[in-house]
């Protein structure tokens, strides 16, 4: 990766021109690791009885720090764990989520796996390209959103999916997708559909390193295809089985009912769960 | 038997499930502070329990969870270690993910009781990196457990020690295959490892390690709290209690529906309000990608363990991606594929180089280049690749096209005569139901 002015020709090329300004905007000399960085680096290798088991969390503060994974940010992870600068570099190349290229502010991933694609993702990820003006994993002009195509997020009862900055965006059609970009872009506040309002790519990378943000409490329990069976169950009075030990009786009415009917020593256990206490 | 069984999503739809105080009001927690009583029988009464529950892995495999906790060597003098997989990443997979979003007490709960069971002191829940809020209240619930004192030393006053970090991935599909995990957890390339040794001999550093699913873990409270015959009373014969469902694709209403196992795709379906209207059901995964396509000929299948691989295929994780008439099965096998080859960790040569040429052959049927011999030359590929991997990856890798060509051959060579694929994709996406013509 050369920081140099890129030639006429390939100045050309829209793609690598983006990618050359983004280099040269977060050029190798930039780093923005300080003391603060090490510190919290080594405060992720203390998390764990051995002190490697810290080096994907790590990782992901250096993203956090540093909008990708610089040399520096291998260096420090390195020095950290007293291991070569090689051995991280090896690790970082692995993983999908370490990007070497800066990433905008925004990392939108078009789930394209076969149920998505199928349900329409690969039709929203063209339509995102051709308004973006990029191709995969491409950063637009503006620095302000990488896209790139995705696979199976976990979220396929709710297809066609996208992820921002890994939040869910479900589903998704060409035109919300549009929608989600512009507004991303014009630095409208948007919401996940299952979360809190969107933060950037950076700020989401330091809670993948552990460090919460308090934003736990935003968004639904669950969505609503989560809930779909929880709710036919409910209109036609299904449940599971009453307990072992509570017989032929009537069904218990709540959960508390139940847990506790399901207890075979029932007052004893009262007793020693207070002693417990 | 009800039809649905509600137990593991019974409290998703309660305000703020996902808080202490609300999976407290439900009775959470009693199950743990019932199994760390020593009434209970101390650890050991807990194996057996899990034993006599008839509990196997929900991710996939569906190896008896009791008889594997039962592995770790006790006179071992090493730490133990719970590791839980919530690495959910195989395609069309998608009941973990909303379990942790929705009640993360479950899985903290089921992990407290774990790790006491195998005596271990350190527990670790890998989850995928690219699900940032269910990270989140994973964090959440974790930190609220310590300061409520379940977590962290002397427990409740039982004199038990448990900590839980939260470990979040950073991409890569093959890290949900057991040793691939550790390797990771460990901070390295994610490579699955020879085996034997079994991580219940040595797994994490080398210790005796317990890995299991979050769902497997989510259901050990349960059983504590109401009993192992109560988990068994539903199910079949072999394969028993509850599983979460999840539908996906071109089904009316699709998400998790949580049953007994042994209910039938034809079951669900109805429950789920049929196909989408006007459509049919064209092929399935019975549990995931990695699991052989069944078609609208095995509607009645029992999703039993024994019932879907009787019917050739496997129960996986009980992901069921349904697709209509209007969806190509070369198209959606070559994206399989191509998500095989690309997560591929490259360790084997089979599986690298093998998944590299199943790709090169299934683009060129699908664009409809080539010759009816290509398909033999697939089957071919597939014979050379599956059994003879490192790891399951690869064996997961040729199901689809195996299983594909078994069913849908004709629609491969529909491909070479009409030079091309003869289906619209426009027709099978959701937006095509909005008015445009199918
Ligand atoms: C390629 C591959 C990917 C896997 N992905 C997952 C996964 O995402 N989650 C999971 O629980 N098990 C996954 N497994 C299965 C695990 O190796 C292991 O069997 C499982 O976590 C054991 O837990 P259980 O006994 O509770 O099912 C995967 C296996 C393979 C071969
Ligand atoms: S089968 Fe594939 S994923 Fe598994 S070890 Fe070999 S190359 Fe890696
Ligand atoms: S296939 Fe897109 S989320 Fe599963």
């Amino acid at each position: 990766m050369s920081p140099t002015e890129p030639s006429e020709a390939r100045a050309s090329d829209r793609g690598l021109k983006s990618e050359m300004t983004q280099i040269r905007r977060f050029s190798e000399n930039d780093t923005q690791i300080t003391p603060e960085t090490y510190a919290e680096l080594e405060a992720i290798a203390a998390r764990y009885p051995e002190p490697r088991s810290g080096l994907l969390p790590m990782l992901h503060l250096v993203q956090s720090v540093e909008g990708r994974v610089t040399s520096e940010g291998i260096e420090a992870c390195a020095k950290v764990l007293g291991i070569s600068a090689a051995d991280v570099s090896g690790v970082a190349t692995f993983y999908t989520m370490y990007k070497r290229k800066p990433v905008g502010d925004y990392l939108v991933g078009v789930c394209t796996n076969t149920l998505c694609a199928v349900m329409g993702g690969d039709v929203i990820f063209d339509r995102l390209k051709e308004h973006l003006d990029v191709g995969n994993d491409e950063t637009s002009e503006d620095g302000a959103i990488t896209l790139e195509h995705i696979e199976c997020n976990a979220a396929c009862d709710y297809a066609p999916v996208m992820m921002v900055n890994w939040e869910f965006m479900d589903n998704q059609t060409p035109e919300s997708a549009v929608q989600v970009v512009d507004a991303l872009r014009a630095g409208e506040a948007v919401h996940s559909t299952r979360g809190p309002k969107l933060c950037t790519w950076k700020q989401a990378e330091r809670v993948l390193a552990g460090f919460n943000d308090g934003l736990a409490n935003e968004g639904p329990a669950a969505g609503p295809a989560s809930l779909v069976g929880l709710e036919i169950a409910r209109e036609r009075g299904w449940k599971a089985p009453t307990s072992d030990s509570s017989g032929p009786t009537e069904e218990p009415g709540t959960k508390i009912e139940a847990v506790e009917e399901a207890d075979t020593s029932r007052a004893e256990s009262e007793t020693l769960s207070k002693e417990v206490k | 038997m009800d039809m649905l069984t509600p137990v593991l999503t019974d409290n998703w739809g309660q305000d703020r499930a996902w808080t202490l105080a609300a999976y407290e009001k439900q009775g959470g927690y009693a199950a743990m502070k019932k199994a760390l009583t020593p009434e209970y029988g101390g650890p050991d009464a807990i194996i057996q329990a899990v034993k006599d529950s008839g509990l196997r892995g929900r991710g996939g495999a569906g190896f008896p969870t009791g008889m594997k906790w039962g592995f770790i060597p006790q006179d071992n003098p090493k730490p133990k270690y719970l590791v839980v997989n919530a690495d959910e990443s195989e395609p069309g997979t998608c009941k973990d993910i909303p379990l942790m979003m929705a009640s993360p007490h479950t899985l903290v709960e089921g992990v407290i009781i774990s790790s006491f069971a195998i005596r271990a002191n350190h527990a670790f829940i890998y989850v995928r990196g690219e699900v940032l809020h269910v990270i989140r209240r994973l964090q959440h619930a974790v930190q609220e457990a310590y300061l409520a004192g379940h977590l962290g030393k002397d427990i409740n006053g039982t004199g038990y020690d448990l900590d839980i970090v939260v470990h979040a991935g950073a991409g890569a599909y093959i890290c949900g295959e057991e040793t691939a995990l550790l390797e990771g957890l460990e901070g390295r390339r994610g490579q699955p490892r020879l085996r034997p040794p079994f991580p219940a001999v040595a797994g994490l550093y080398a210790s005796p390690t317990v890995i299991n699913n979050t769902e497997s873990i989510a259901s050990v409270p349960s059983i504590i709290a109401n009993g192992a015959d109560w988990f068994a009373s539903m199910g079949t014969e072999k394969s028993k209690g509850f599983g979460i469902f999840s539908l996906s694709g071109h089904i009316t209403k699709p998400g998790q529906y949580e049953a007994p196992l042994g209910i039938t795709l034809r079951e669900l379906v109805d429950l789920a309000g049929g196909m989408r209207a006007g459509h049919q059901l064209k092929f399935w995964t019975p549990g995931g990608s990695s699991t052989p396509l069944l078609t609208d000929e095995h509607l009645d299948v029992p999703l039993d363990f024994e019932g879907v691989a009787a019917a050739g295929s496997m129960l996986g994780t009980r992901a069921l991606q349904l697709f209509d008439e209007t969806t190509c099965v070369v198209r959606a096998v070559l994206r399989w594929t191509e998500f095989y080859k690309h997560e591929s960790c490259g360790k084997c040569t089979p599986c690298r180089e093998g998944t590299w040429w199943l790709v090169q052959t299934l683009a060129r049927l699908e664009k409809g280049e080539g010759s009816e011999a290509d398909l033999d030359l697939l089957l071919d590929q597939c014979d050379n690749i599956l059994g003879r991997s490192f790891c399951a990856l690869a064996d997961g890798a040729v199901s689809p096209i195996s299983s594909s060509i078994k069913y849908f051959r004709d629609e491969y060579l529909a491909h070479l005569r009409h030079g091309g694929c003869p289906l619209d994709p426009a027709a099978s996406t959701v937006f095509a139901s909005h008015g445009a013509p199918a």
